[in-house]
């Protein structure tokens, strides 16, 4: 499964911004799954627990968001969920011309880490502070 | 100080963008990259060892780089075509990125190449998420694995450009039920062209050669349901520094844009 190459993009990309902001240890970080993402989360955090050792994330938390898939029908303008596995005709009128509105996220939403006192971010932080 | 910052980044961002370079760069060459997914057995290499000889025949220039666990036979199979094959071994792992591929075709891939044909880690899961620069994705089901193979693989039947059944040639013997696997294509992926092949009595020869080459010659390539999210497009100012758009725009790949608004700015508690 492709769920350690998932967990090593998100640790690489998280890797990257906390060094960029002066970072010292990540403590969590939320991401959302859609539905029809194609990830397991179970899997992926397995992965990610085992893959953040060593690195700034070590002992981080991975929290997952998931995200329904939900699709529009462009002209009758229904939306419906559309369910697993999937069915992207209208329910209504059957047109093929659905538009997804959600379901495929795959994407790191916020990660909390401390700030290391002793250096200067190397850049401005990328973020709104709360 | 702990702080939670956020940062908006699709997860297959660097993949995304690396494919989109790939996806320019050989566009800019002439050439199209045609993504070939299906289960280990469905029989990409018997229909691709056939595809390629037509494509010689005509005289128009081929490439293919397959990729497997481990063995160099597709390699060995698809080389008798006589065009130029490239053998890729994963070591293990489950599908091809852009990266690599991009890796993989430097200094091997033919300058005049207009097609290059890419058979992927036999596996319908993993390699379905990674874009690797192609024009077209194909997803391939052989009449033995069931007619509902399109909805226990949703995402890989749902992203592809193009369906090929392959081994026709025993749909009577195994009762392939043509309409029931089109209606369950139909559901995932509404209006995408199903073909029908059999690289045994030759049904359907050369199908896939003219539709890769339609779409090297710039025809409009059906755009699947699934990839008509307009996700992440979050445009807060405050978001901007490291906001990456999960999905690049490309003519080639082209997704009509949603008349529906763009979700709503996320409210964070």
């Amino acid at each position: 499964m492709h769920e350690m190459s998932i967990a090593l993009a998100v640790i690489g990309q998280v890797e990257e911004a906390a060094e960029a902001a002066g970072a010292s240890a990540v403590r969590c970080v939320r991401l959302r799954v859609g539905e029809l993402a194609g990830v397991v989360p179970d899997s992926l955090a397995f992965c990610f627990n085992l893959a953040c050792a060593g690195t700034v994330l070590e002992g981080a938390e991975l929290v997952t968001e998931a995200v329904p898939a939900r699709a529009r029908c462009e002209p009758c303008s229904g939306e419906w969920a559309v369910g697993m596995p999937p069915d992207l005709c209208c329910p209504v009128c059957g047109a093929a011309t659905t538009e997804l509105l959600s379901g495929r996220e795959l994407q790191i939403v916020s990660v909390q880490w401390e700030d290391d006192p002793t250096r200067a971010p190397i850049r401005e932080p990328i973020h709104e502070e709360r | 100080m702990c702080r939670v910052v956020d940062l908006q980044q699709a997860v297959l961002a660097k993949n995304d963008a690396c494919a989109h370079r790939l996806r320019a760069g050989l566009a800019a060459r002439g050439t199209i990259v045609i993504n070939l997914l299906s289960s280990p057995g469905s029989g990409k290499t018997a229909l691709l060892e056939q595809e390629l000889v037509v494509a010689r025949r005509r005289g128009v220039p081929v490439a293919a780089l397959t990729a497997d666990l481990a063995t160099e036979n597709d390699a060995v199979r698809l080389a008798r075509s006589g065009v130029p094959v490239k053998q890729v071994l994963t070591d293990g792992l489950c599908h091809l990125e852009a990266g690599m591929l991009g890796g993989h075709l430097d200094g091997w891939l033919p300058d005049d190449t207009r097609l290059l044909f890419v058979e992927n880690v036999g596996n319908l899961v993993c390699p379905a998420s990674y874009d690797l620069g192609e024009s077209l994705r194909v997803a391939l089901a052989s009449v033995t694995e069931g007619e509902d193979k399109p909805l226990k693989y949703p995402t890989a039947f749902g992203l592809a450009n193009l369906v090929v059944v392959t081994k026709t040639d025993i749909a009577g013997a195994v009762d392939f039920d043509e309409a029931a696997f089109r209606r369950h294509v139909e559901q995932v992926n509404p209006g995408v062209e199903v073909l029908l092949t059999s690289a045994r009595n030759g049904t359907g020869s050369g199908a896939l050669l003219e539709r890769a080459l339609a779409v090297a010659d710039g025809a409009p390539v059906h755009s699947p349901v699934m990839t008509r999210q307009h996700q992440d497009h979050h445009h807060d100012d405050d978001r901007g520094r490291t906001h990456v758009h999960d999905h690049a725009h490309d003519p080639q790949r082209d997704h009509q844009h949603a008349s529906a608004p763009a979700p709503a700015p996320q409210q964070r508690p």
